[in-house]
């Protein structure tokens, strides 16, 4: 019977997490999804730990392993407070690390199961065996790729490690020697006779020397790929990991068989791959071309030889700018990774605010790979009391561009790019981007002169109509919003 | 170096070519300005604020006396009964100012006889770069927008439509003919006031730009295009015309409003109202043609004059943006600025480079030598737009190129997962085909579901799915109830991090969606 309750709850588990997922859609209906997410899991979690206590029948429940339960209480609790504190602590411009950090939780956990699993009495999985060692096989294998790339990408999020592709010589062959190298070992993994080697049995006739090695290959694997991927391709990374650590869990679903596993896992590994798949057609690249690529290092290495910058660069000052903003009629604000690291989305929208009450249009435009995570410029300006309705997207915002007055780009450089659309020659080529230089005006708020990720110089700072204002972020911005203020008072 | 500005001697002219912001700007480029007396006073700006901003005042003598360069509005004319602006010019001076070279030939002459170099506001060519010095259309800008205001003084009605108590009022119907820079200003300034505004131009290329400021395109189908080079309008044939007038016959019937500002550079303007539209007309409806100086748009339009022809009114006024004086002289004097700037650093001072497209185009006279026309501009916006859409080809191509290819990668996939099944179901134990299916349907339900994602939405999205996948919480769980105390310790392990990421990934999740309100 217990079966029976467990199997329907699961069920029901499943059906919430897709619900969850569906109500993330939209704004609307996004806080009820992630309750069913919770709801979801607390059912799955309590359902499961009933039918482990009472294995067959709730009448005849034995006497529960107490100590057990108190080390699985002890485990939850702990983890969930610390989940808590982690969460409630997180600025909202850290949330990419925290994302990549989460997922390497899952890899860690998809490559313990795996090997806890293999730890158990073979004889209780007696019938398929090949097909369940290979489940666990490959759990571990993408358990531990997902938790040591998830470590990397948290890593170059921080600044913890330079956000440069690291470019081993042959990098490609070395991934490839080493995925030759798990496979072999799969082989070896798959006819040892018992898990640990002891007096009866050989060192290859034991599974577990292998099944580690390989974890080990894997966690290089893991760091060796995201090394070699450059800060601005971590909107894909981030996604691309999420989707492995949902693989991680439907395979460590396979290897218990358990459905639930499976469902939730596969959600969230077609979840993952399609926003990779998002970032990157907004990058106009494969995802090939993400992973092998080591784009950025490659065209920042060489700076355009002949190509010296060509033309004067405007500046201009927060006063002129003040001016510019109130005599518009439509503002339309492009922030960057630069508004996310300089921390100004508070001003910014100080500034936005300021406007819409002087009667200006003002919106802001969000280039899908603005960031460093998917929708990561939405969260921040989200955070910064940002109506939604007046953040748009790349496609509804491009058209509306030349009747805007004055566009202002906060830390952005590469999504504002022109030559992505003109130079066939530019490494960006063919990546849709925000039409700014349509605009009648363009402020552009920068360090300093130097290029974006893609190390690819950006015609647009020598248009006629584009001025920039140097400095970082936030003081240029928190100068400009008193400027504002002075003159509309 | 000095800058001279003279007061403008144009009957009605009101403007003046530098401002005393402008005036400001030439001082702290290390120029020195003198300010004819009383230059400013019809545009509303006093002596005493040039003063102010670094200007010395003299006379007219003084101001041409003293100059290297002249800043001018209109081109140099006679005195009545004194000196001709021209002849008060010293040799090697720099005029800059419209000119009109092709009606003015005597007085290029004129000018070459006096060995001074002369550039036309008039002649810049019209090229991406030198929007900021193209005074031509920040003129036709604000007269499009007075011929509006014009109309409007004339015109006995509302523009907007209203519903009072006292009665319902109809929108004022506004025609526009011509959708350069002043028709589409006029557009934006009918628009503004409420009127349900047309607008008619040959070019089908600025169809869009008429209906972006909310005006709805007339569309005139015949079998040639009218933008000729540069983006102006060319000459069409004459049955072209005729199709043309009764196109535009059968609208002007139903307008209160007719605006119009069709030109043809170098040519008289083409005669787009016939006298028999105008008394098709409504009593009290007004036209204002603003190409009275090139022979108007309608023959009954007297220059300069406003007459009233079988109850219409027909405006025919060409100092539309001296009307204007204060405005027109702000973004004239900033134009003129932008050009001197092409040629002026405070470091090198003023260097004329006859390579440079700008001052290549807008020269005349260099020393007395006529440079006059330059060569035609190679490059014309109709040319640039032509690899436009040309471009935009190719992206679609590309685009469909893509489509297959992932369409024939989907194909691969699908290949590849039939014969995996295909293996699984010979070789596997059926418990394994049981999850692999249950596998493959929550892809495909994953797949569908997510692609409804709005992309604001993608953090919490990832922070979600975060936390969901802390459902291998449960793997950590059967290991930890399982036999053998290596299991047990790694499932508490499992389960430890696994809740960490379930709390966590909730709870962000959460403090993320609260945030995004309307």
């Amino acid at each position: 019977m217990m079966g029976t309750i467990r199997a329907l709850a699961y069920l029901v588990a499943s059906i919430l997490f897709i619900l969850s997922l569906r109500g993330l859609s939209n704004q609307e209906s996004a806080q009820r999804g992630n309750r069913m997410g919770v709801i979801g899991m607390l059912i799955a979690v309590v359902i499961t730990a009933l039918a482990l206590l009472a294995p067959v029948d709730l009448s005849s429940m034995p006497t529960p392993n107490w100590s057990l339960v108190g080390v699985l209480g002890g485990a939850l609790a702990v983890g969930c407070i610390i989940g808590g504190v982690l969460a409630a602590r997180v600025a909202m411009t850290s949330m990419p690390e925290l994302v990549a950090m989460l997922h390497s939780f899952v890899g860690a956990a998809a490559v313990i199961v795996g090997i806890a699993t293999y730890l158990q009495p073979a004889d209780a999985y007696e019938a398929g065996r090949s097909a369940h060692l290979i489940e666990i096989y490959v759990g571990v294998l993408v358990g531990a790729v997902t938790f040591s790339g998830s470590i990397i990408a948290f890593g170059k999020l921080r600044g913890m490690i330079g956000s440069k592709p690291l470019l081993l010589p042959g990098r490609h062959i070395l991934n490839l020697i080493v995925l030759m190298a798990c496979v072999t070992l799969a082989y070896v993994f798959h006819h040892a006779e018992v898990p640990w080697p002891d007096a009866g049995a050989g060192f290859f006739d034991a599974g577990m020397p292998a099944l580690l090695l390989m974890t080990g290959l894997a966690l290089l694997l893991g760091i060796h790929m995201v090394m070699a991927i450059g800060g601005g391709d971590m909107p894909v990374v981030v996604s691309l990991l999420n989707s492995y650590s949902g693989w991680a869990a439907a395979a460590a679903g396979f290897m218990l068989s358990n459905d639930l596993l499976i469902v939730t896992g596969a959600l969230v590994g077609s979840s993952g791959a399609i926003l990779s798949y998002i970032m990157c057609k907004a990058m106009n690249r494969s995802i090939w071309n993400v992973m092998l690529g080591g784009f950025g290092a490659e065209a920042g290495a060489k700076p355009a030889p002949g190509a010296a910058p060509a033309g004067k660069v405007t500046e201009t000052n927060v006063n002129e700018v003040a001016d510019w903003l109130l005599a518009a009629r439509h503002v339309v604000i492009v922030p960057g990774y630069g508004m996310a690291v300089a921390q100004a989305q508070h001003a910014v929208k100080e500034i936005s605010s300021l406007l819409i009450d002087k009667g200006v249009t003002c919106r802001y435009a969000i280039h899908p790979v603005a960031g460093r995570l998917p929708g990561h410029m939405n969260v921040l300006l989200a955070e910064a009391n940002v109506s939604y309705d007046i953040v748009k997207e790349m496609d509804e915002i491009n058209p509306e561009m030349p009747e805007t007055e004055v566009v202002m780009v906060i830390g952005a450089n590469d999504i504002v790019n022109p030559s992505a659309e003109t130079d066939t020659s530019s490494p960006i080529y063919g990546m849709p981007v925000l039409q700014v230089w349509k605009a009648g005006k363009v402020v552009m708020l920068k360090r300093g002169m130097s290029a974006g990720y893609a190390g690819v110089d950006n015609p647009l700072v020598y248009n006629d109509n584009t001025a920039m204002l140097f400095g970082d972020a936030r003081s240029s911005v928190q100068k400009l919003l008193a400027a504002l203020r002075e003159k509309s008072a | 170096m000095k800058v001279g500005i003279p007061k403008e001697i144009f009957p009605n002219e009101c403007r003046v070519a530098a401002t005393p912001d402008t005036v400001e700007k030439m001082v702290k480029l290390g120029l020195e300005v003198v300010v004819e007396a009383g230059a400013g006073d019809a545009s509303s700006f006093a002596d005493a604020a040039y003063i102010e901003a670094g200007a010395q005042i003299a006379d007219a003598a003084g101001v041409y006396g003293a100059a290297d360069i002249i800043f001018k509005v209109r081109q140099p004319i006679g005195r009545p009964g004194g000196a001709h602006e021209a002849d008060q010019l010293k040799p090697g001076t720099i005029l800059v100012s419209f000119i009109w070279p092709a009606q003015n030939k005597a007085l290029v002459d004129k000018l070459a006889a006096r060995k001074v170099t002369v550039f036309a506001m008039d002649a810049v060519p019209r090229i991406t770069r030198a929007q900021k010095l193209d005074a031509l259309s920040a003129m036709a800008n604000i007269a499009g927008y007075r011929a509006v205001i014009e109309a409007a003084n004339r015109f006995g009605r509302f523009f907007s439509g209203q519903v009072t108590a006292a009665g319902r009022v109809k929108p004022a119907q506004v025609l526009i003919l011509g959708a350069g820079v002043a028709g589409l200003a006029a557009i934006a300034a009918a628009r503004g006031l409420g009127a349900v505004v047309k607008a008619f131009d040959t070019r089908p290329v600025v169809r869009e730009q008429v209906e972006s400021l909310g005006a709805q395109f007339i569309e005139f189908k015949f079998e040639e295009s009218g933008e000729g080079a540069g983006g102006y309008a060319k000459q069409m044939s004459d049955a072209y015309l005729a199709a043309e007038q009764a196109l535009i016959a059968k609208h002007a019937s139903a307008s209160d409003i007719i605006i119009s500002t069709a030109l043809i550079p170098g040519k008289p303007a083409p005669q787009l109202i016939t006298a028999g539209a105008v008394t098709a007309m409504a009593q009290g409806s007004v036209i204002v043609d603003m190409a009275a100086e090139q022979g108007g748009n309608c023959p009954l339009t007297e220059k300069d004059k406003i007459v009233e022809k079988s109850g219409v009114t027909l405006i025919g006024l060409t100092d539309l943006p001296s009307r204007m004086a204060r405005q027109s002289s702000e973004l004239y004097a900033t134009t003129v600025l932008n050009l001197l700037k092409e040629m002026y650093t405070p470091e090198k001072g003023l260097v004329i480079d006859l390579k440079d497209e700008i001052q290549r185009g807008a020269i005349v006279l260099k020393d007395g030598e006529l440079l006059w026309p330059a060569p035609a501009p190679a490059a014309a916006p109709t040319a640039a737009a032509a690899p436009k859409p040309a471009g935009n080809n190719a992206h679609g191509a590309a685009a469909a190129a893509n489509a297959k290819k992932s369409s024939s990668s989907g194909n691969i996939v699908a290949a590849l997962a039939a014969i995996l099944l295909g293996a699984a179901a010979i070789f596997g134990p059926p418990e394994f085909i049981q999850h692999l299916t249950v596998f493959l349907l929550a892809c495909v339900v994953g797949w569908h579901v997510i692609w409804n994602v709005t992309p604001a939405l993608h953090t919490p999205l990832m922070s979600v799915t975060n936390a969901i996948s802390g459902i291998i919480v449960i793997g950590g769980m059967l290991a930890l109830f399982s036999s053998g105390p290596g299991a047990m310790l790694l499932g508490g392990i499992a389960v430890l991090i696994a809740a960490i990421n379930v709390a966590g990934g909730f709870l962000v999740t959460q403090r993320m969606l609260k945030m995004f309100r309307k």
